[in-house]
């Protein structure tokens, strides 16, 4: 993984230092409550229902066995003990308290981590694939391009304060892992006529109030012009993107407002009128920055067979929470934060430090997150397989529900979020018991359910097989339903609204009609999504919204 | 009275706004953009010295031909979320080259201030109560950058050659 030079560091540590200042003027009262806001957001400080939250960006989802331990160390000293993965892979702790944040960033940065951007008006952490590097479709990693980013948007003198957030989003693989086309950039690495590796580039794209789809702007964009592509789409976004409402101003706004053929101009004659000043992207950096990323010293070794013989328990597990490995006689584990009694996504300090110590033992010392609040150990040997399912399951993160309805992503919604208008651990820990049976759910086999607390759409319920919408109903929870959405690829859409809104006891037996309409209705082998897609909303919506006596 | 930066110090303004000194006996004069647009010609040959004051709207690419007239670009900022202003004075300096100086003006604060400074602003006014004893180590709250602009980033590491 990238390692910081002193450059890198020294950013880090000026940034503590930075951060300990303006904390230090608020409580004494000369930095006004306001002016700190936009301050403290850009270090993912945001104030919540109950205390501050804090968010720590996980560039990437990629993390050092020793940077898990220090959040593990934050989580018990500084939290309640535990964190809470979020969509954007990054970490949230709920508990912090105000004044010992510049603390909790200096420890951070002893260990190369920071809060830098993870929230406020601004570019914000880079995503990829979690399966990058070691996904056997992969064309190229995008992470080194995850870094050369991370590294030009932090503290960009021009575009640090811009109209709304800016999410970009890299991905190497056709499967495209990163959903890199609900972003408001999403950069696909392809190869051109010649060969030679570049960037498909979409804009436009995300979730939130106006969900969308990102249009390509260019086909195939060279490496050395990254930057100063990224340049000029962010010129364009700074000076025409609105800034007299919110909800107005992220840059699918201004991309749809101006049609995507006329923003794509914009943009390239921008792009042309600033060679002289934009940056270039050298082949040196390029090399020094991938030389950060070169794969782990893999034995040769041969893919075996480690599920004849071995129990049902290792088997299902096996056969959903691990994934192919580009080098034979690996795989890649998920370690899944979606055990029944478990918020989804959150992880205790101990358990932390648990999965650090496998990771040492089992996977080069590198763990990541995902997307979709779970944590990957990617290069676990084929004959390791059974010691790490033994010490997973042992504390509790070898629930064999990877891929599964129980798989859910949520946001924390109204129990810890200010901006919420339905509680979301409640219906997770309701549809947990009512799915509690396994062989059921590896029936009804892949679906992605997705559930977010409010529009602001952090669950990104648009893009779930299944969505789940909180919303406030005259003070009362209600949950809207959607079908057929998916983030990745070509199969990327957003989902159909069924109807009105469900209330919340509700939720879990609407989800159960609508399993039921699949159940009935699939063919062979086809997914829940398939199935909706083909069969379309009708027969999903009369189920769900027949009287009870008629439902079964 | 707000209270200037230039080069890093605090200074006596020399200029004033027009409608604070409508008949320029400062000889140093800032007018609106919407003035300046309409009433060009008749400043051009005024025996003192002009400046631009634009909003965030404002093209900057509309001062180009008269950059041999003014020596000052004020940008206004009405707050801490406006950023228009940045890309603004980096084009000024970066793209038209223009050498006189850029002031950020209204709701300016200390941690905006680094970086404007980057993107080619050399001149501040806080506002009035701003607390002074904390401006001028803004600028270098970070020793390093990532980004070229009007101070070299990256360049660092292509120097060091590592
Ligand atoms: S979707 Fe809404 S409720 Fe959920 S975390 Fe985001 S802002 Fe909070």
């Amino acid at each position: 993984m990238y390692v910081y030079d002193e450059i890198d560091q020294r950013v880090v540590d000026e940034r503590v230092a930075q951060f300990r200042d303006q904390t230090r003027r608020f409580l004494a009262g000369t930095l006004h409550e306001d002016d700190f806001r936009a301050l403290r957001l850009r270090n993912g400080l945001y104030i919540q229902r109950h205390a501050p939250m804090l968010r720590v960006s996980v560039p990437y989802g990629l993390m050092a066995s020793k940077q898990v331990r220090m959040l593990a160390r934050i989580a018990r000293e500084y939290d309640k003990g535990f964190g809470h993965f979020s969509t954007r892979q990054n970490i949230q702790y709920n508990w912090p308290k105000l004044e010992t944040v510049p603390d909790i960033l200096e420890l951070l940065a002893s260990v190369q981590m920071h809060a830098i951007q993870t929230s406020g008006n601004c570019i914000r952490n880079v995503t990829a694939d979690h399966f990058a590097g070691v996904a056997p479709d992969e064309l190229d990693d995008p992470r080194p391009w995850c870094e050369i980013i991370r590294q030009w948007a932090t503290l960009h003198p021009e575009f640090s304060f811009l109209p709304r957030k800016f999410k970009i989003a890299v991905t190497g693989s056709p499967q495209d892992r990163a959903a890199s086309k609900v972003h408001d950039v999403g950069l696909n690495l392809v190869r051109n006529g010649a060969g030679e590796i570049g960037f498909e580039v979409l804009v436009g794209g995300g979730l939130g109030r106006m969900p969308i789809i990102g249009h390509v702007i260019r086909e195939y964009l060279a490496p050395r012009d990254l930057l100063a592509y990224l340049d000029a789409i962010l010129r364009v976004y700074n000076m025409g993107g609105r800034r007299d409402n919110i909800h107005k101003a992220r840059i699918k706004v201004l991309v749809k407002a101006v049609g995507p053929a006329k923003f794509r101009e914009m943009v390239d004659a921008e792009f042309e009128k600033s060679r002289d000043i934009a940056p270039v992207l050298t082949d040196a950096e390029i090399a020094r920055v991938k030389s950060h990323f070169v794969p782990p010293k893999y034995e040769l070794l041969q893919d075996e067979d480690v599920v004849t013989g071995a129990g049902n328990e290792f088997r299902n597990w096996y056969q959903r929470n691990t994934r192919k490995h580009k080098i034979g006689g690996y795989r890649a584990v998920v370690v899944s934060l979606k055990s029944p009694q478990r918020p989804p996504g959150d992880i205790t300090d101990v358990e932390m430090e648990k999965v650090a110590d496998l990771a040492d033992q089992y996977s080069f010392g590198l763990v990541r997150s995902t997307h979709d609040q779970n944590l990957i150990l990617a290069d676990v040997r084929q004959q390791d397989l059974k010691a790490v399912w033994q010490a997973l399951q042992a504390i509790d993160l070898a629930c064999p529900n990877i891929g599964t309805l129980t798989d859910m992503i949520a946001c924390p919604g109204l129990d810890l979020c200010s901006l919420a208008n339905a509680g979301t651990l409640d219906v997770a820990r309701q549809i947990n018991e009512r799915f509690d049976n396994l062989d059921y759910l590896y029936d009804i086999g892949d679906l992605e359910l997705k559930m977010s607390g409010c529009m602001n759409a952090c669950g990104h319920h648009h893009v779930g097989h299944i969505g789940i919408l909180g919303v406030d109903k005259s003070g009362e929870e209600w949950y809207q339903i959607t079908l057929g959405g998916s983030a990745g690829g070509q199969d990327a859409a957003l989902g159909t609204v069924i109807g009105p809104s469900v209330a919340k006891n509700d939720v879990p037996e609407t989800l159960d009609r609508l399993i039921c309409v699949y159940l009935e209705q699939r063919v062979e082998s086809e997914r829940f999504v398939d199935t909706f897609r083909r069969i379309g909303v009708a027969p999903f919506k009369a189920r769900v919204y027949a009287p009870a006596d008629q439902a079964a | 009275m707000p209270q200037l930066i230039r080069q890093r110090k605090f200074v006596a303004d020399d200029w004033r706004n027009i409608d604070d000194d409508p008949t320029g006996r400062e000889r140093a004069l800032i007018i609106p953009f919407a003035r300046w647009q309409a009433e060009r010609d008749q400043w051009w040959l005024w025996d003192g010295k002009l400046g631009v004051r634009i909003g965030p709207t404002d093209a900057v690419e509309a001062l180009e031909r008269d950059f041999l007239r003014i020596s000052l670009v004020a940008i206004e900022f009405s707050g801490i979320g406006e950023g228009r202003g940045y890309t603004q004075a980096q084009l000024l300096r970066r793209r038209y080259q223009f050498t006189g100086e850029i002031r950020a003006v209204g709701k300016v604060q200390r941690d905006q201030l680094f970086y404007m400074a980057r993107c080619g602003f050399d001149a501040f006014e806080l506002p009035d109560g701003a607390d002074t004893a904390v401006a001028l180590t803004a600028f270098d709250d970070f020793s390093v950058k990532y980004q070229d602009s009007i101070d070299p980033g990256l360049n660092l590491r292509r120097r060091a050659g590592t």
